[in-house]
Order: C-alpha cells, then sequence, then structure tokens
C-alpha cells in the first residue's frame, strides 16, 4: 500500500535508532482487528525532556504509548529505550494509565494502590514491607495526598484519583515516565499540582511523554511535541514545531483519506 | 433433647469419623472462599460456575475409558482426573473462543457451560445403561456426597485445600494488582496470562474438590458467596480475602455437621443454605456497605440537615425582624417544609436545647444561639467562596451553597477561612433573606 501522497515525513530518517533518545520508534506500525490505527510512526523523543503527545480523538494517542509497553500488539516496527527493548530496561520506565481503565471500587487503599509501584522490584513473591509503605508515603506526599493514605480509593474524587495514579509512577523511580492523559477532568489547582511534580521529574533529569488533550495549555506546560494522527505528522522542539501548518495537517480533513484507506482494508480482512 | 445432645456432639466433633469429613470440608471452605474472592474481584465470578458444569462430560469419560480398559470405572481419584482434565480444558476454551469469535465473555460461557453439561448429561445416560454404571456413584457428583464421605476422602480434600489456600496466600500481592490494574501489571512486566492461568488452576483445584461435598450444581455457590458476602463487611483487600475464607469455613463446618446428624439431607443444600444464610445477613447489618448502616446514615444526613434548616431559618427570621422570638407561621414561608415537618423539628430541637418554646412561639438557648451562629456563619462563608471563587451569581447562590453547607466538615470550613481571610466583609447575607423578600 502506498503512502497517500500529500503526506510527506517531515523529518527524513535513516533506518538507525538514535542511540542518545529516550525512546526511539521505527516503522511501529498497530492495527485493532487489522484496522490499522498507528502507520508508520518513526519518533525519537530526546532523554531528559518534557514531550507531549497531542492529537484528535482516534488519532492513536494511548496506542502509542501501549504499542511502546507492549501492552498491544504491533504488526511491525521496532521501539526502543535508551537503545535497548523495552523488557530489558523495564525498571526504568514508569506508566501512568488512564484513569477509566480501573474499577475505583476496588477494596484498597490510596496508599496499597502506590505501593504497587515498588512490585516491579520486589518480584513476585515478596511481601509489601515497611520501605515500600515508606517510599509509597512519600510518593503521596509528593502529590499532596499524605492524609488520605488510608482512604478507600472510591472515596477519592476524581483529582485525588488521578494523582493517586501519579504518585503510584513516582515510586517506581524510573528514567521515562509514559503518562495516558494525566490531566483529564482534574480541576485547575490539581493540573497546576500535576505540573510541578512534572517539572519536578524533569528536571531531576527524568524523559517524560506525556498524551494531552488541551492545545490551550500544550506551550506553556511542555518542551517538546509530538503531533499525531495516525501517523506522526509532525515532532520535535515545541517552538519550532507547534505551527498553523502542522496543526492544520494534524487536525484538519487532509487524513480523512488515510482513515478511509484504513477502514477499508479492515473490512477487506474481515471479509476475508 | 436428643437432637441437642447429638447436634452438640458432632459440632464439638466427639466422632473421630465425622471430625475428620467436618474438618476436611472446612478447610475446603477456607480454600474456596479466598480463591473465590479473587474470582469475584477479577470479574470472573462465573468462570467456576462454566468450569464445574463442563466437569461432567470429565467425570464420565474418565469412567467409561476406565470401564473399557477393565478397570471398573470405581477408582476415584480416577474419576477426579477426568473432572480436573475437563475443567482446565474448559478454562482454556474460554479465551480461545474469545479471540476467535470476538464475542463477550459472558455469551462464551454460556455457551461452555451448555454445552458441556449437556454433553456430560447424555454421556451418563450411555453410562447408566452400562453395567456397574448405577453403582459407580456418578450423580454424586452432581449432588455432592458429604454424608458417605470417609476419612481418607477427607484428608484428601483437607490437604489438597491447604496446599491451595497456600499458594494463594503466597500469590495474593500478584491477585491484587491482576484484579486492580491488569495493564499496568503488564508494564511491570507481568504476564497476567501466566497469573490468570494459576488463578484458574487454583479455581479448577477448588471445584473438583468441592465436586464431593456439594457437588458440580452447588460448587459456585461456595466459590461465590463467601467473597460477596465479605465485601460489605470491608473495604480492605486482605480483610475481604480472609472473612471470606472464614464464612466459607463457617458455612461448611455447619452443613457438614447438621448434614452428619441428618443423613438424608444433602450437605451440599445445607452448605448453601447457610452461606445464602450468611450472605443475606451481611447485605442487611455489614458494617461497609450493609443496608441498616446505609439507612441509619441516610436519616442521620436528614435530621442533621433538619435541624441546620431550622436553626439558619430561626436565626435569619431574628436577624430580620430585629425580635427574640419567632412563630412556626414565620418560618413556615422560608423554605418550602410543611408545617407538621417544621413542627417536628421544632420539638425535635426543643429535645435537643437548642429552643425553648415560650408565650410569643420560641426562642433560642444560649447553646442554641451559638449554634446556629455557627450554622449560619458556615452557609455565608461557603455563599461566599461560591460568589468569589466559582462565578456564581448572588441570588443563585443560596440553594447551591444549601445543598454543600450539610457536608462541610471542620476541615473545609477552615480551608474556607483561610480562602476568605482578610476579606473586610463582615459575614451578612449576600442576598436578601427570605423573611425581608
Amino acid at each position: 500500500m502506498d503512502r497517500p501522497p500529500e503526506i510527506q515525513p517531515t523529518v527524513a530518517r535513516g533506518s538507525e535508532h538514535d542511540p542518545d533518545a529516550a525512546i526511539s520508534i521505527h516503522d511501529l506500525t498497530v492495527a485493532y482487528d487489522r484496522r490499522p490505527v498507528l502507520w508508520d510512526v518513526d519518533l525519537d523523543v530526546p532523554t531528559g525532556c518534557l514531550a507531549a503527545i497531542v492529537g484528535p480523538n482516534g488519532a492513536g494517542k494511548s496506542t502509542l504509548i501501549k504499542a511502546c509497553l507492549d501492552l498491544l500488539p504491533r504488526v511491525s516496527g521496532d521501539v526502543r529505550m535508551f537503545g535497548s527493548p523495552w523488557r530489558s530496561v523495564r525498571s526504568r520506565v514508569a506508566y501512568v494509565p488512564q484513569r477509566e481503565t480501573v474499577d475505583w471500587d476496588f477494596p484498597v487503599s490510596a496508599l496499597d494502590v502506590v505501593a504497587m509501584g515498588t512490585y516491579g522490584r520486589l518480584g513476585w513473591l515478596r511481601p509489601v514491607g515497611k520501605a515500600q509503605k515508606q517510599a509509597a508515603m512519600h510518593a503521596l506526599d509528593r502529590v499532596g495526598l499524605s492524609d488520605y493514605a488510608a482512604r478507600q480509593i472510591s472515596q477519592l474524587s476524581g483529582g485525588q484519583q488521578q494523582r493517586v495514579f501519579l504518585a503510584r509512577a513516582l515510586v517506581q523511580e524510573a528514567d521515562l515516565y509514559l503518562m495516558d492523559e494525566p490531566f483529564a477532568s482534574v480541576d485547575a489547582a490539581t493540573e497546576q499540582a500535576i505540573v510541578e511534580v512534572l517539572r519536578d521529574l524533569r528536571s531531576s533529569g527524568a524523559t517524560l511523554v506525556v498524551v494531552h488533550h488541551d492545545l490551550q495549555t500544550v506551550a506553556e506546560y511542555f518542551e517538546h511535541i509530538i503531533l499525531l494522527n495516525m501517523r506522526v505528522v509532525a515532532s520535535g522542539a515545541m517552538d519550532e514545531t507547534l505551527t498553523a501548518d502542522n496543526l492544520r495537517a494534524t487536525y484538519g480533513g487532509r487524513l480523512t483519506l488515510l482513515e478511509q484507506a484504513a477502514t477499508a482494508l479492515g473490512r477487506l480482512s474481515k471479509d476475508r | 433433647m436428643y437432637l441437642a445432645t447429638s447436634l452438640l456432639d458432632i459440632l464439638l466433633l466427639a466422632d473421630w469419623n465425622t471430625r475428620v469429613v467436618v474438618i476436611g470440608t472446612s478447610m475446603l471452605g477456607v480454600a474456596a472462599g479466598v480463591v473465590g474472592a479473587f474470582l469475584v474481584l477479577r470479574k470472573r465470578a462465573l468462570l467456576g460456575d462454566t468450569v464445574s458444569h463442563a466437569m461432567l462430560p470429565g467425570v464420565v469419560g474418565a469412567f467409561l475409558v476406565m470401564q473399557a480398559f477393565g478397570g471398573g470405572g470405581k477408582s476415584f481419584a480416577g474419576l477426579l482426573l477426568g473432572a480436573a482434565i475437563a475443567g482446565v480444558l474448559a478454562a482454556w476454551a474460554i479465551p480461545v473462543l474469545r479471540r476467535a469469535t470476538g464475542l463477550k465473555d459472558d455469551a462464551i460461557m454460556g455457551v461452555v457451560l451448555g454445552g458441556g453439561f449437556g454433553l456430560g448429561i447424555a454421556m451418563l445416560g450411555v453410562a447408566q445403561a452400562m453395567p456397574g454404571g448405577n453403582q459407580a456413584g456418578l450423580e454424586s457428583f452432581i449432588y455432592g456426597r458429604t454424608a458417605s464421605m470417609v476419612q481418607d476422602d477427607a484428608i484428601g480434600i483437607g490437604v489438597t485445600a491447604v496446599v491451595t489456600l497456600l499458594i494463594a496466600v503466597l500469590l495474593a500481592k500478584e491477585f491484587r494488582l491482576l484484579c486492580f490494574d491488569e495493564s499496568f501489571g503488564r508494564a511491570l512486566g507481568r504476564k497476567e496470562g501466566v497469573l490468570d492461568l494459576g488463578l484458574m488452576v487454583l479455581a479448577v483445584t477448588v471445584t473438583v474438590v468441592g465436586l464431593q461435598a456439594v457437588g458440580l450444581i452447588l460448587v459456585i455457590a461456595l466459590l461465590i458467596i463467601p467473597g460477596a458476602a465479605a465485601r460489605f463487611w470491608t473495604d480492605e483487600f486482605v480483610r475481604m480475602v480472609s472473612l471470606a475464607g472464614v464464612i466459607g469455613a463457617v458455612a461448611c463446618w455447619l452443613g457438614a455437621s447438621i448434614s452428619a446428624m441428618a443423613p438424608d439431607l444433602p450437605a451440599g443444600s445445607i452448605i448453601v443454605l447457610t452461606l445464602s444464610s450468611l450472605f443475606g445477613l451481611s447485605m442487611l447489618v455489614g458494617t461497609r456497605r450493609g443496608a441498616v448502616k446505609r439507612i441509619i446514615q441516610s436519616r442521620k444526613l436528614r435530621r442533621r440537615t433538619g435541624w441546620q434548616h431550622l436553626m439558619r431559618a430561626a436565626a435569619e427570621s431574628l436577624e430580620s425582624q430585629g425580635t427574640d422570638t419567632w412563630t412556626i407561621e414565620q418560618l413556615s414561608p422560608l423554605r418550602s417544609w410543611s408545617t407538621s415537618r417544621l413542627r417536628a423539628l421544632h420539638r425535635s430541637a426543643i429535645r435537643r436545647g437548642d429552643i425553648i418554646s415560650c408565650e410569643d412561639g420560641y426562642a433560642l438557648t444560649e447553646s442554641g444561639r451559638t449554634a446556629a451562629d455557627r450554622v449560619v456563619r458556615n452557609h455565608r462563608l461557603w455563599e461566599l467562596f461560591l460568589i468569589r471563587h466559582a462565578d456564581i451569581a448572588a441570588s443563585h447562590v443560596d440553594r447551591d451553597a444549601d445543598m454543600v453547607e450539610h457536608v462541610l466538615g471542620d476541615e473545609l470550613v477552615a480551608e474556607l477561612e483561610t480562602i476568605l481571610a482578610g476579606s473586610d466583609v463582615a459575614l451578612v447575607s449576600p442576598h436578601a433573606l427570605g423573611g425581608q423578600a
């Protein structure tokens, strides 16, 4: 299948991964039920930056993050983190899933959830001990929730639940954080609190890749941007990349052709 | 009298054989409760039912195979092995069919359960027509056979249950992660397929063992009811899982004891009836989510709300009229409350010592004055906050404030005071009071 002619890759790339990149994606294609949602994604995120993934609904933002963590099967492509496959560096990578993906009625406290961030280092059989609980308390403190440690999670507000997820990632003490809509349905004060934490992490040398859906704040919060609509429309430093042309290419009607092709392809493979 | 002593004998395990059977069954209850609690939290409650029903063709199939090879078909261990194989196949078939067809789990489980059980019943018909088929006790797998259990069966059950329980306890932390947030678990490198397989093997083991005690139709109750009942008592994972084990044990203890005393009553149904009663009890009086607790909470809120409404109406009426007393007729138009409700509120406030009845109507006592002032102050603080920080029009603010102020805690009031600190506004109502409007 040929690439639709009007779409030109913004940056020409070789097949080599950039060894200095925190995350380097080459030729990634992901499909749901054979319907492609991400096409030929080539992407490098430099180490130590605060990067946003931006794009319209259904652009494949969450899919990109999940595919990087092997949560979804890839049709093709290769993802490297710090030059290695995810499996061999996974203790350096933390993940914040979307809040709606779990049942908040589950019988655990905020502290229990945050302590789950230590399970990676604990292994299967070692129980959560004093040190892990202390680390979890510290992380809760960093997101301003130390008073809520013992609360059952359904008694937290949406913004507090989001911060619990953030604290769980903090406890992992990772070098790369992948966050899926951490600002979804939180109030302005919580958003500020989260941004503070992200900046803290960034200045301690971590790399953050964050799915963000608010174009109003993206330039203020982030320094690197990935414009995504089924493929990478543009990616790079904020001031060079967040241009009217790129935005139009991401959100405008130009990509409907690609989507139609994807739908047709999905239908074709179902008929077969 | 005879009945009472013999029940006591059994409950206290005077008879050796009964003692072994009851203890073995109780261990099964603990294991089933704990494993079942994980299934409930994994939202796979019906997996146990599907697996148990699909075990029937395995049991009968094992009988037929043993018969064909001259084993006589009476080896109990052989029958259980058949059940286990069929159970694992059924549990394995569910995700395979899901992937192959794109159907949802509940539909697939219905297909596997119905298909498996139907096949089993048909095979049972064939087996029972064969010589020796009736004596093999195949039907006891459907309804259980606690009453005829002997020491060796019970020891087998008990040991298997304890091993299952130990594995479940060792993996409890991983199951907590799997049940709560499997994608995060995968991002930590956990293979959720392996954990699900482990949970499934535990469930199949408990089910196979449970077949002897309660039979394949009722074993689902042994798995699911303890976990479901435990949820009414606690919001904490470990406590919920442990309590499920205790509930399972108590039900099995009682069920096995009663059926030892009255062998005509099928033990399976007694165990399940005990479980259902414990569930009903938990649903009503459970300390976390029980119905009684929720009713009491909502009545408490209603009473407090009513009292706060009265205190504020009284204080604001006094403020706008400039008097020391008020009458029911004066308060009546301030809110949409019926005169009888208003009278009831006055009566309860008098009982609390907040107001007194006098010649001209009612008046606040000293403690009532303090309380009323606090209620009014909280209301106005909240109104001020809404106007200043939430952009709500002054004319609408009363109703919105009215809803929230009843749940304002001391913490929140203190925070409001900080936010609004330094405001030169003495706390006067931002809108016209009802009496003046």
